[in-house]
């Protein structure tokens, strides 16, 4: 089967820079946005190496910028809840099918979502969540389970 | 808002420092035109002029993994020491090379290519004969012609039976200058 190649991370991060540079800073505010976004691309070279198609990148690469700037701001304000992200323009691609798994907490529905209708692999999803590949799975299982109960 | 040159290249030395980069490449000047370097953990591995990176950086991956990154860092070392040749300071590279991928008979060759002196030239007949292949040395002119690491794996030293330069894949006008540049001619 055919998938599409991936391209040299070089490629990659030129296509992506800019705009999870701009998501980042609207996400967390210009004094953190720099280190959100080299942790943003390490995390991404870390597990680049081990996609296996070159499909779905940006949708790829925003998840894991959201999920730093969520890391980022649990940091600055332990105290705080989750900043939600529902309303906002920059929502990551994959919440695009945000309608169908609403309900499902925000790390499940990325993990189903990447899962279901991204094909990506549990370790490419462990690196967009910052989680372990055993948590992506929990996440991506018990999300479906989740809505499957609904839907009966 | 875009990313500003100075987090550009934090990000890029933070790979390479991390270990992150299976290719690491940049341009380099030279008297001979732009260099495209590209260096991995192993090694030199690639020299040309051709600096396009479309044609180079598709090469690169295959040869090392889809890790590439443009990163002064990574080419550090091969960029002193090929300014330091250029300068006449230098006769003989340090550098590890990175000869991932290549075919047994082009590692022989290269490996004794690497032996040819500075300043002095030798033929195709006679690289062909010293790895055992003494009817070789049209194969050996087409490992000359494919050479990953000119300059540093001396190929411009190689020259026709006659004396006569023959043929060079960064153009005879290089292969002259890199020859006149060690007083060979």
């Amino acid at each position: 089967m055919a998938s599409v190649a991936i391209p040299p991370f070089e490629h990659f991060y030129e296509q992506h820079r800019a705009e999870v540079f701009r998501v980042l800073r609207r996400r967390v505010g210009a004094q953190r946005a720099e280190d959100a976004f080299q942790e943003t691309f390490l995390r991404a070279l870390q597990a680049y190496r081990r996609l296996e198609h070159g499909e779905h990148l940006r949708a790829w690469v925003l998840t894991i910028a959201g999920n730093v700037a969520v890391d980022t701001l649990r940091r600055v304000r332990p105290q705080s809840e989750l900043v939600e992200t529902g309303a906002e323009d920059d929502r990551p691609a994959y919440e695009e099918l945000a309608p169908l798994t609403a309900g499902l907490s925000p790390k499940e529905r990325a993990a189903v979502v990447l899962r279901y209708g991204y094909d990506l692999s549990y370790d490419q999803i462990a690196a967009a969540l910052g989680s372990s590949e055993q948590a992506a799975r929990q996440a991506a299982s018990t999300g479906v389970r989740r809505l499957r109960r609904r839907s009966t | 808002m875009t990313v500003s040159p100075d987090l550009d290249r934090r990000f890029r030395d933070a790979a390479v420092t991390m270990g992150l980069v299976d290719m690491g490449f940049d341009i380099v000047d030279s008297p001979v035109g732009l260099l495209f370097v590209a260096a991995s953990d192993r090694g030199l591995a690639s020299i040309s002029y051709d600096t396009d990176p479309e044609q180079q950086l598709e090469r690169l991956a295959r040869i090392a993994g889809p890790c590439v990154l443009r990163s002064p860092r990574s080419v550090d070392q091969a960029r002193r020491e090929l300014d330091q040749y250029f300068e006449g300071k230098r006769r003989a590279f340090d550098l590890t090379l990175d000869l991932r991928a290549l075919p047994p008979f082009t590692v022989s060759v290269l490996q004794k290519l690497a032996e040819v002196p500075y300043g002095e030239t030798t033929t195709y007949g006679a690289l062909a004969s010293s790895v055992g292949r003494p009817h070789a040395a049209r194969a050996v002119g087409t490992v000359m012609n494919r050479n990953r690491i000119p300059i540093v794996l001396p190929c411009h030293r190689v020259v026709g039976a006659s004396g006569n330069l023959v043929g060079y894949a960064g153009g005879l006008d290089r292969k002259l200058a890199l020859l006149q540049l060690e007083g060979a001619l």
